[in-house]
């Protein structure tokens, strides 16, 4: 049903409607649903009980994403939202466009507690600076450290990215006011800001730096998909900061039974066992089976650092205008 | 006359809609935004800066490329005339690690420098913005200009060997005035095709010294969600636009050459060998700088052709119909807006210049606020992903057109000075001065610039992003979503996909429109 074998036909007509089933529709990044990431799967085993059709629309990134349901308002025909972070959640709450998730969180395995009633988290990961353990043997302990030493490295823009963003609230929750001293340490190590991850994690593969900008868990893409153990992300001393992302119910969804189902599905086996090697992230509950095998070679921070998500608007903009002053000199 | 003025009236209306209209959407439906900051007054001047240096340099190199390429035949020469257009119709990310791989840190000219005991090339600063930028236009530019050359009639140079001319006089009495008539043009497009830029600007910049308008936009509606601060952003891009548009319209000169009868064009005065040898430098730097980077691009896809996904072949079919259908709909517009601009050049020379300006419009507009826009506007009636591929098509049609104006206009104006008094005294007037004359006449031009907007919308993103769903996703989409996964094997045989399917289009539908084999 999703593939048109005709292609014309992909130009007029929209999806011919599934048998009068009730359709859910959850909007969601565009590497979520797309061929290579989890979408596929999580819709198949969705479908397979629910007795219902579920519509995944992609827009953009995260933010994107916020901005799209900004933008469509009480209108939106979203019923779940999939794929927000702390960073935006507290953006998210104030439209006023979402209603409690009713799950009970108590059994997730996050690193540390999770009290919102609003968004629940489905996956997690540490940001981490990614390194070739050939071309840098020994990489940098700490942020500091890096700031200090003359290794180069690739990030990405907090503007447009959200590891970008992610690395201006890590330096921001490990050094509070001497943010700005360790930016202008990193200025000189800064290759260059790319507008994405997927630019600055490329330009990394093609040699142009030392270390990238990514998670703890990208190794594990190279050594289950690719049978290639050389990448290593660098534990570091201040701890690592956690991106958790999360889904939201819209509260005028018109299938809120679905929505119910579909937050309970996301947080069960089924969905949970596809995250690891889809998304490459930590899924927020252990499968049965454990994480897979390659997992347990990745470096495990001592502490996860997070900055609470009702601050982070304020602190994100203070960060944003610490970063442009040291790097614009 | 009236008749050109209201196809023209209707394709200027259905361009500002698509321009404009989106801007306005955007301004109503924000609340009144914040001002503009330091860093925004900033990221202006950094585009204009960068946008400028880029238009100067490409236009300087092109010409003596163009020149060149204009005055030998040699075996190949279509061929290569054609492989050197490639940089501008890639993916930006494709393109610049094309460049990575020659100019970056472990790219072929620091293995070279290193082996020669030297420190590697650093690629990112302004510097690198520009040459990136040039990578992407000269071949547009020495395109544009090569047509130029071609449009004088070879019976004028035999005129002047006749004459005893040598390569000053042909250069001061047959060359020069082309170049006035054509430079200005390309230089203000290319101009701001810079000014939008984000992506290359953004990674080869080097930080956020390098943020550009586009990046500001960015910020404001993503990072800020301040959308009227984004339409005034988007505002100062029109603005950029319409005053650089104004200025090539004052510098340039329209050239009158004459008539001609398309006899190939042979070149006396360069037939000796310092200036033989002086163009096949030009020629061979000129493919060194461009073809390089694209072999490399070549080099890293070629082994991961046959193990493409099928999702990536559906994606590029996709892509081939909505680059075609673009293709088709930038004619349509182009030669009714061509049309009125020649029609009312001589009775309101202030009128044309607006007609044609129009057409410019699209180039300054930020595909962000072009999709956010449209997407204000169609949400209420439609469901957006079911309309991505014909907004796709609508979009890149109108981002086309620029080109296909500053292939068509010149030629349109030679036509109507050297052959429309005599179509007049025949009566030839509406469809039957279409089909006898202007067309056929302008098969070149018409060709090039249906084959420039096929292969330009094969390798844009545009505003796909913000519509389309894996379903109806087209080739340069889904080369992102491949590197979003990780999966740059993947996606460098499906950049390589991409550029094969672009260059053939290209190639197809321009060899469609030549009169004979000069280009």
């Amino acid at each position: 049903m999703r593939k048109h074998p005709i292609i014309a036909a992909g130009l007029l007509a929209a999806t011919p409607a599934l048998a009068d089933l009730p359709v859910l529709t959850v909007y969601t990044y565009d590497s979520f649903t797309s061929d290579w990431g989890p979408g596929p799967a999580v819709e198949a085993a969705f479908e397979e009980t629910c007795g219902c059709d579920l519509q995944f629309v992609g827009a953009g990134d995260g933010a994107a994403l916020l901005a799209r349901v900004r933008l469509e308002g009480a209108r939106t025909e979203a019923d779940i939202v999939l794929g927000l972070d702390t960073n935006l959640t507290a953006a998210a709450a104030e439209t006023g466009l979402f209603t409690a998730h009713g799950q009970d969180a108590s059994g997730l395995d996050l690193p540390v507690a999770w009290e919102d009633e609003t968004f629940l988290p489905f996956d997690w990961g540490y940001f981490a600076f990614v390194h070739d353990k050939e071309a840098l043997p020994t990489p940098p302990t700490s942020l500091r450290a890096l700031a200090d030493s003359d290794v180069s490295i690739l990030i990405q823009d907090p503007r447009s990215s959200t590891p970008g963003l992610g690395l201006l609230m890590w330096v921001q929750a490990a050094y509070g006011d001497e943010a700005g001293e360790i930016w202008a340490g990193l200025s000189d190590n800064i290759v260059t800001v790319t507008k994405g991850w997927s630019e600055a994690y490329g330009l990394f593969l093609e040699g142009e730096a030392d270390m990238v900008l990514s998670y703890t868990t990208s190794p594990a893409y190279h050594l289950i998909a690719e049978e290639d153990p050389s990448k290593a992300a660098a534990p570091f001393e201040e701890g690592h900061y956690m991106q958790i992302e999360v889904a939201g119910k819209l509260a005028g969804t018109d299938q809120p039974e679905l929505a119910d189902q579909f937050m309970a599905f996301m947080i069960s086996e089924a969905f949970q066992s596809v995250i690891p090697t889809t998304n490459w992230m930590y899924p927020a509950v252990i499968p049965e089976g454990g994480l897979p095998e390659g997992f347990d070679t990745l470096i495990q921070p001592e502490t996860a650092l997070v900055i609470p998500a009702e601050d982070a608007p304020a602190v994100r903009d203070a960060a944003l205008e610490t970063w442009l002053g040291a790097l614009s000199q | 006359m009236t008749r050109a003025l209201a196809g023209g009236g209707l394709a200027a209306a259905f361009v500002v809609a698509l321009t404009l209209g989106p801007l306005v959407v955007v301004a109503l439906w924000a609340e009144a935004g914040s001002g503009l900051g330091a860093g925004d007054w900033a990221a202006i001047r950094f585009t204009l800066w960068q946008a400028l240096l880029s238009a100067l340099f490409s236009v300087a190199l092109a010409i003596p490329v163009a020149r060149a390429l204009a005055r030998r035949t040699f075996p190949g020469r279509g061929l290569l005339v054609l492989l050197l257009g490639a940089p501008f119709i890639v993916p930006v990310i494709v393109a610049v690690l094309g460049l990575l791989a020659v100019f970056g840190r472990t790219g072929l000219v620091s293995q070279t420098l290193g082996a020669l005991g030297m420190d590697p090339l650093s690629i990112y600063g302004l510097h690198g913005v520009v040459l990136a930028h040039v990578f992407f236009n000269l071949p547009l530019a020495t395109r544009l200009i090569l047509q130029g050359w071609l449009a004088i009639p070879s019976e004028r140079f035999r005129l002047a060997a006749t004459l005893g001319m040598g390569p000053v006089d042909v250069f001061r009495q047959l060359e020069w005035p082309m170049l006035r008539a054509v430079v200005p043009g390309v230089a203000m497009l290319i101009f701001l095709i810079c000014t939008t830029s984000f992506a290359v600007a953004l990674t080869l910049g080097g930080g956020p010294r390098a943020t550009t308008i586009e990046l500001a936009i960015y910020q404001a509606f993503l990072f800020e969600f301040d959308l009227g601060k984004a339409a005034v952003l988007a505002t100062i891009q029109f603005a950029v636009t319409g005053a650089a548009a104004a200025l090539a319209a004052w510098v340039a000169v329209p050239a009158v050459m004459g008539a001609g009868l398309d006899r190939p064009v042979q070149r006396w005065d360069a037939a000796r060998g310092a200036a033989r040898a002086i163009d096949a430098a030009w020629i061979g730097l000129a493919a060194l700088f461009l073809l390089v980077p694209l072999s490399m691009i070549v080099l890293r896809g070629v082994p991961q052709l046959a193990g493409l996904p099928p999702q990536v072949f559906e994606a590029a079919g996709r892509s081939v119909v909505v680059a075609v259908l673009s293709a088709c709909l930038v004619l349509v517009l182009a030669l009714p807006l061509a049309s009125a601009a020649q029609a009312l050049r001589g009775a309101r020379p202030m009128a044309a210049t607006v007609v044609e300006s129009v057409g410019y419009l699209s180039i300054a507009a930020s595909p962000l606020v072009i999709g956010t826009g449209l997407f204000i506007v169609l949400f209420p009636i439609a469901n957006p992903a079911t309309l991505a591929l014909p907004i796709t098509i609508a979009v890149n049609a109108a981002m086309s057109l620029p080109f296909a104006l500053r292939a068509i206009l010149p030629e349109l104006g030679a036509v109507e000075a050297q052959y429309g008094r005599t179509a007049d005294a025949l009566g030839m007037r509406g469809w039957a001065r279409l089909r006898w004359l202007i067309l056929p006449r302008l098969r070149r031009p018409l060709g090039f610039a249906a084959g420039l907007a096929a292969a330009l919308s094969m390798g844009d993103l545009g505003v796909i992003a913000l519509f389309a769903n894996s379903e109806n996703a087209t080739l340069p989409l889904q080369l992102y979503q491949l590197m979003a996964a990780y999966r740059t094997n993947d996606a460098a045989g499906a950049a390589l996909l991409l550029l094969g399917l672009s260059l053939v289009l290209f190639w197809a539908i321009d060899r469609g429109g030549r009169v004979n084999a000069a280009v």
